[in-house]
């Protein structure tokens, strides 16, 4: 059975369909790929699956279960975590702070426990720092283990998301352009580091522009372009497609020329 | 928390007389407040331009009950807590999910309804006149003079650092400095935004109420200007001096407000234009406030 499955999707902005009509089932353990040219609605597929938007209609069911329109919080609850492209760190905090927001569910959150640093709290928060630190060095960040948030360069930041994504011990990991803005050597380090995470059971959906990174890694692609599937499959059928090589990696051609 | 501790140890060594034990008390008194406060704007991101509110609703719970039903101190306060923790929770849900200036504009409207009540409620708070409050007693003692007050203050200030400092560092203090940080963030990393907004919003109403309780018990009068619009100003404030998400910071802001007026006070009439100038250079010279800058200029050399 698959993990996630979405039926019919759509949802527009004021007349502007971003996504539209979209069905497509995730597999447990593989690692899936949404691309697509830029505005292709692929950041929007994501937002509707974790909960930031709510679909104008169609379904999405995670795990057996309809989870349509449910918050983010309860999504993340259910297995769902997430990173952005637009980096969302709390640079209010310590790396390993916001390493650790990520285990928040695993926690003991109790209102008079936190007030009164129970003994139970403190424990699960030690246990809590140290896994967060491990998790960092996983990632590849563990040399940030003491710095603040503001004070890492942004490849860095990149990493201490997915880290973050991580603690929550997900079954479905969303990656929002991982790779953007990386470096060639930077990126090969994501690759890895992706491949790690899906070897341990966690399903992987990625959204990504570097065509190379998601052709050598992916079980699964989807194509959208203007809100629509264009294709899925493999990444050779997808090569292979006329229409993706029409509508997607012509402009790619394009933006390697220059 | 050591060093606080020492400080309100050994401060009666240098208070030469009451007027200086006063001064002292009512600092302790508001730090204890804006401590509390701190968790909602400093380190949750949320304002509150209604806080005197509850101010204002403890102190009139404690007086009412004490002088109209015999109630004890104590118990007075603790009813006091519970209410107030109540109505925070009750208006918390629906105000909390707005943001920035909305925010401000509601909770604005609350301490200003909460103001209107005790004024135009006069069969129970004695209207804009006030009315008179027993004095505290405890198992019997009575607290009678400054010096008992002090303590007492000093007690109650070293237990609101401690939770306040608690609630910081756990899993509920992260929680809310994420949301602060970034809300999608937050929510995506299983954080119920709203819940915790309405949850920091009640402690810190209650620690509002706390000290509105023994407010009232220690002048042993209240009037409605207690929870009035410049109360709560005042009350922001002192945070945003302090240093925001600064729990010492707070402590800080409080006592430079609290004694500003006093030593203003050859101004009279003027001590609000003060006020006001010096809110506004800290924005401009000092965005983080008093404590955070200066513990940054000082890792800095």
């Amino acid at each position: 059975m698959s993990l996630l499955a979405v039926e019919a999707l759509s949802k527009s902005f004021g007349g502007v369909h971003a996504v539209q009509d979209l069905s497509f089932e995730i597999e447990q353990g593989k690692i899936h790929s949404i691309i697509g040219p830029n505005g292709a609605g692929k950041t929007t597929v994501f937002n509707l699956l974790t909960g930031l938007y709510k679909p104008s209609t169609g379904r999405v069911v995670f795990d057996g279960e309809e989870v349509t329109g449910r918050d983010a919080h309860e999504l993340a609850r259910r297995g769902m975590s997430r990173t952005f492209q637009n980096l969302q760190i709390c640079f209010n905090m310590s790396a390993v702070e916001n390493v650790m927001v990520g285990a928040h569910l695993r926690l003991d959150q109790r209102l008079l426990g936190c007030m009164l640093r129970l003994p139970a709290v403190k424990r699960g928060d030690t246990r809590c720092r140290d896994e967060a630190v491990e998790l960092m060095h996983f990632a590849g960040v563990g040399k940030y283990a003491g710095a603040e948030a503001h004070a890492m360069p942004y490849g860095a930041l990149k990493r201490l998301e997915i880290a973050r994504a991580l603690a929550a011990r997900p079954r479905l990991l969303l990656l929002d352009e991982p790779a953007a803005g990386l470096n060639p050597t930077e990126t090969h380090e994501i690759d890895e580091l992706i491949q790690k995470v899906a070897a341990s059971g966690t399903t992987v959906v990625l959204v990504e522009h570097d065509m190379r990174l998601v052709m050598g890694i992916s079980d699964h692609i989807l194509v959208l372009d203007y809100g629509r599937k264009l294709a899925e499959g493999s990444a050779r059928e997808v090569r292979a497609n006329p229409e993706v090589i029409a509508a997607y990696l012509g402009t790619l051609s394009e933006s390697q020329e220059r | 928390m050591l060093i606080t501790a020492a400080v309100i140890a050994l401060l009666p060594l240098a208070l030469p007389n009451n007027y200086y034990y006063d001064v002292a008390i009512r600092i302790g008194m508001n730090a204890a407040m804006v401590v509390g406060l701190n968790l909602l704007i400093g380190y949750a991101g949320q304002i509150s331009l209604g806080h005197a509110g509850f101010v204002g609703l403890g102190g009139y719970a404690s007086a009412i009950l004490t002088s109209r039903y015999g109630w004890p101190p104590v118990a007075a306060m603790l009813l006091a807590m519970a209410c107030v923790g109540a109505i925070a929770f009750l208006v918390a849900r629906p105000i909390l999910r707005l943001r920035g200036h909305y925010l401000a504009m509601a909770t604005l409207g609350l301490g200003i309804i909460i103001y209107m009540v005790l004024v135009n409620e006069s069969s129970l708070t004695g209207g804009n006149d006030g009315m008179q409050v027993p004095p505290f007693t405890l198992f019997g003692a009575t607290l009678a003079n400054e010096r008992a007050w002090y303590w007492a203050t000093g007690a109650v200030l070293l237990v609101a650092i401690w939770v306040a400092n608690n609630i910081v560092d756990s899993p509920l203090g992260r929680a809310l400095r994420a949301l602060h940080g970034s809300e999608v963030a937050a929510q995506v990393a299983g954080v119920d935004t709203t819940r915790y907004k309405v949850r920091v919003f009640v402690v810190s109403a209650v620690f509002a109420s706390v000290v509105g309780s023994m407010m009232a018990h220690y002048v042993g009068f209240i009037t409605p200007q207690v929870s009035g619009f410049f109360h709560s100003i005042e009350l922001v404030t002192m945070v945003v001096v302090g240093g925001m998400a600064s729990t010492y910071g707070a402590v800080v802001g409080a006592a430079i407000l609290t004694m500003l007026p006093q030593v203003l006070s050859r101004f009279e009439g003027y001590e609000m234009i003060a006020f006001g100038a010096i809110l506004m250079l800290t924005m401009i010279f000092l965005p983080r406030g008093l404590l955070p800058t200066i513990a940054a200029r000082w890792r800095r050399s």
